[in-house]
C-alpha cells in the first residue's frame, strides 16, 4: 500500500484553486490567438484581444481571470493501492478549496438553492471519484462559472434520432445559450451511457486539451462538423456577431441502453479553467 | 479595430446621442456598481417615495459582483455580469434619468424600448475579462448595502474602461444585427 497524507492533499488543491483561477491554459490562448486570425466582425476581434490580455493581465499579477471563480469541481482517479492517511480523501480536498478561495482572494459562489444563503467559502465542492488500478492519485480541479453551466442541457433522444438528432441537440444548445455563457465557448458533449453518465462524458470531454480529436475517426468527423455548423450560426465573441461562437467541440462516448441514446452538453466558456496534479 | 470614442461621466444626452451599435468606448468618471439584489432594494426605496442611495440622472450603472480585493487594492476582479436578470428594473431607473448600463448578454424587448424613450445605452463589457477591467478601476467604495457583500452598491472610478455600444438611442439592437450579418448557410 502506498500511503498518502490527507494534508498533502489539502495543500496540493489549495495550489491548484489559486492557479486555475489565475492561468489560463496555452491550449486555451493558442486557439484564441487563432481565432484573432480568422475572425472578420471588428467587434468580435476587439473582445478577442481584450479575453487574450485578460489572461496575460492575470497570469502576471495572480489576480482570477474571471470575478466568477466557479463551483469546484474535482475529477479524481484513486489507484486500488492508495491509502490517504490522518483523514478521508473527501475532507481533505473540501478543505483545500476553503483554503484555496480565502488565501487566493477567491469569490465565494456557492449557496443554498432556496434561501440563497451563501455557505461562506466556496464548498462543499463536487467531487468525482474513479476507482482505477496503481499506486496513484491523479486530481484534476475544473472551476465552473455559473453563466456557462446554466446553458448546459440533457436529452434522452431516441435511438432512432441518431446522429442527425444528436447533432440537432447540440446546435439547438448552443443557438439557445447565445451571448450568455461568454462565446467563444468549447463544447463538450457525452454521448451515450445513462443519464447521469452522459452529463459527466461532458464534463470530462471539456477537460481534453482544447481541439484535440475523438480517436474514433467517426466522431472526429462528427466533432468537425459540429464546429464548422455552429460557427455559422454567427453568434460570434460574447454574442455581438462574429464566426468565433466555439473554440472546438469534443465528444465522448460510452454504450448505453438498448432503448436510449442520451445526450448531454456542457457548454464551457473562453475561461476554461483546469489543473491536474499527480500524486 | 474601430475607433475608440472616448465617454466623460455623468453623462448627457448629446455624450449618447451620437453613439450607435457596434462603436467601441472607454468610459472615465465616476460609475456605480448593483446587481440583482442591490436593484430590488433600490426600487424598493424609490416605491417608498424615500431617495435612493444615489440619484441615477446621468448616471452609469455597471452590473458586476468583484472578487475579494488583495491587500492594498481597490477592487478585485470585476468582470460583468448577466445583465437581463435586471431587465425587470431597468425600465424604471431610466425613466428616473439613468443614461448607461453596462453588463453581459443580450437585453430584453421592454429595456430596449424604454432606451429609445428616455434616451439611454447598454454597453456590453467583455464577459470575463475581469482582471483587465479591475486595472481600469482607479477607486472603489461601498456607498450602500454593505451586508449584500459582493452585491454591494460601490461607487467606483474608472479610466478608459472599455465596453461596446450594444443598444442605442435608435433601439438598434447589435445581438440579433450582428448575428444576423455574420450567420452563413451549411448544406445538411
Ligand atoms: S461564463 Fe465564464 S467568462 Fe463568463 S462570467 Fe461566467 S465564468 Fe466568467
Amino acid at each position: 500500500m502506498r500511503r498518502i497524507e490527507s494534508a498533502e492533499i489539502t495543500e496540493q488543491v489549495k495550489t491548484m484553486c489559486i492557479q486555475a483561477n489565475t492561468e489560463l491554459g496555452k491550449d486555451v490562448v493558442d486557439k484564441l490567438e487563432d481565432a484573432l486570425k480568422k475572425e472578420t466582425s471588428p467587434v468580435g476581434c476587439d473582445v478577442i484581444s481584450q479575453i487574450i490580455e485578460n489572461a496575460d493581465i492575470a497570469r502576471d499579477e495572480t489576480l482570477p481571470m474571471c470575478q466568477d471563480t466557479g463551483f469546484a469541481v474535482f475529477l479524481v482517479e484513486l489507484g486500488s493501492n492508495v491509502e490517504i492517511v490522518n483523514g478521508s480523501l473527501e475532507n481533505a480536498i473540501q478543505e483545500g478549496v476553503r483554503a484555496g478561495y480565502r488565501e487566493g482572494y477567491l469569490r465565494k459562489s456557492i449557496c443554498d438553492p432556496l434561501s440563497r444563503e451563501n455557505t461562506g467559502d466556496n464548498t462543499p465542492a463536487v467531487i468525482h471519484v474513479k476507482l482505477i488500478e496503481g499506486d496513484k492519485l491523479k486530481i484534476v480541479f475544473a472551476p465552473k462559472g455559473g453563466g456557462s453551466e446554466n446553458m448546459s442541457r440533457i436529452a434522452m433522444l431516441k435511438p432512432a434520432d441518431g446522429l442527425t438528432g444528436i447533432k440537432d441537440f447540440v446546435i439547438e444548445t448552443v443557438e439557445r445559450a447565445g451571448a450568455n455563457p461568454c462565446p467563444p465557448i468549447i463544447v463538450g458533449v457525452g454521448v451515450g451511457g445513462t443519464f447521469e453518465k452522459s452529463a459527466i462524458l461532458a464534463k470530462e470531454a471539456l477537460l481534453r486539451p482544447v481541439g484535440s480529436k475523438n480517436p474514433n475517426p467517426r466522431w472526429a468527423e462528427t466533432e468537425e462538423d459540429l464546429l464548422k455548423r455552429i460557427n455559422a450560426l454567427g453568434i460570434g465573441p460574447m454574442g455581438l456577431g462574429g464566426r468565433t461562437t466555439a473554440l472546438a467541440v469534443h465528444i465522448n462516448t460510452h454504450p448505453c441502453h438498448i432503448a436510449s441514446l442520451p445526450v448531454a452538453v456542457n457548454i464551457q466558456c473562453h475561461a476554461a479553467r483546469h489543473k491536474e496534479v499527480v500524486l | 479595430m474601430s475607433n475608440v470614442i472616448k465617454l466623460k461621466t455623468p453623462l448627457q444626452v448629446s455624450d449618447i446621442e451620437a453613439l450607435r451599435i457596434g462603436d467601441i468606448v472607454h468610459i472615465t468618471g465616476t460609475v456605480y456598481t448593483a446587481r440583482d439584489a442591490a436593484h430590488k432594494r433600490m426600487i424598493d426605496t424609490i416605491d417608498r417615495g424615500e431617495t435612493p442611495p444615489f440619484d441615477v440622472k446621468g448616471q452609469v450603472i455597471y452590473y458586476v459582483g468583484p472578487t475579494p480585493p488583495k491587500p492594498g487594492k481597490v477592487i478585485g476582479s470585476a468582470g460583468p455580469t448577466t445583465s437581463y436578470r435586471m431587465d425587470p428594473y431597468t425600465p424604471r431607473l431610466l425613466d428616473l434619468g439613468l443614461r448607461a448600463t453596462i453588463g453581459k448578454g443580450q437585453r430584453g424587448k421592454d429595456v430596449i424600448e424604454a432606451m429609445k424613450e428616455f434616451k439611454g445605452v447598454y454597453l456590453v463589457a467583455v464577459g470575463g475579462a475581469a482582471a483587465l477591467i479591475s486595472k481600469r478601476i482607479k477607486e472603489a467604495e461601498i456607498i450602500a448595502y454593505e451586508d449584500l457583500g459582493p452585491e454591494a452598491i460601490r461607487r467606483i472610478y474608472v479610466e478608459d474602461f472599455p465596453a461596446i455600444v450594444a443598444n442605442d438611442i435608435l433601439g438598434e439592437d447589435l445581438f440579433s444585427q450582428g448575428k444576423e450579418k455574420y450567420k452563413t448557410q451549411i448544406p445538411r
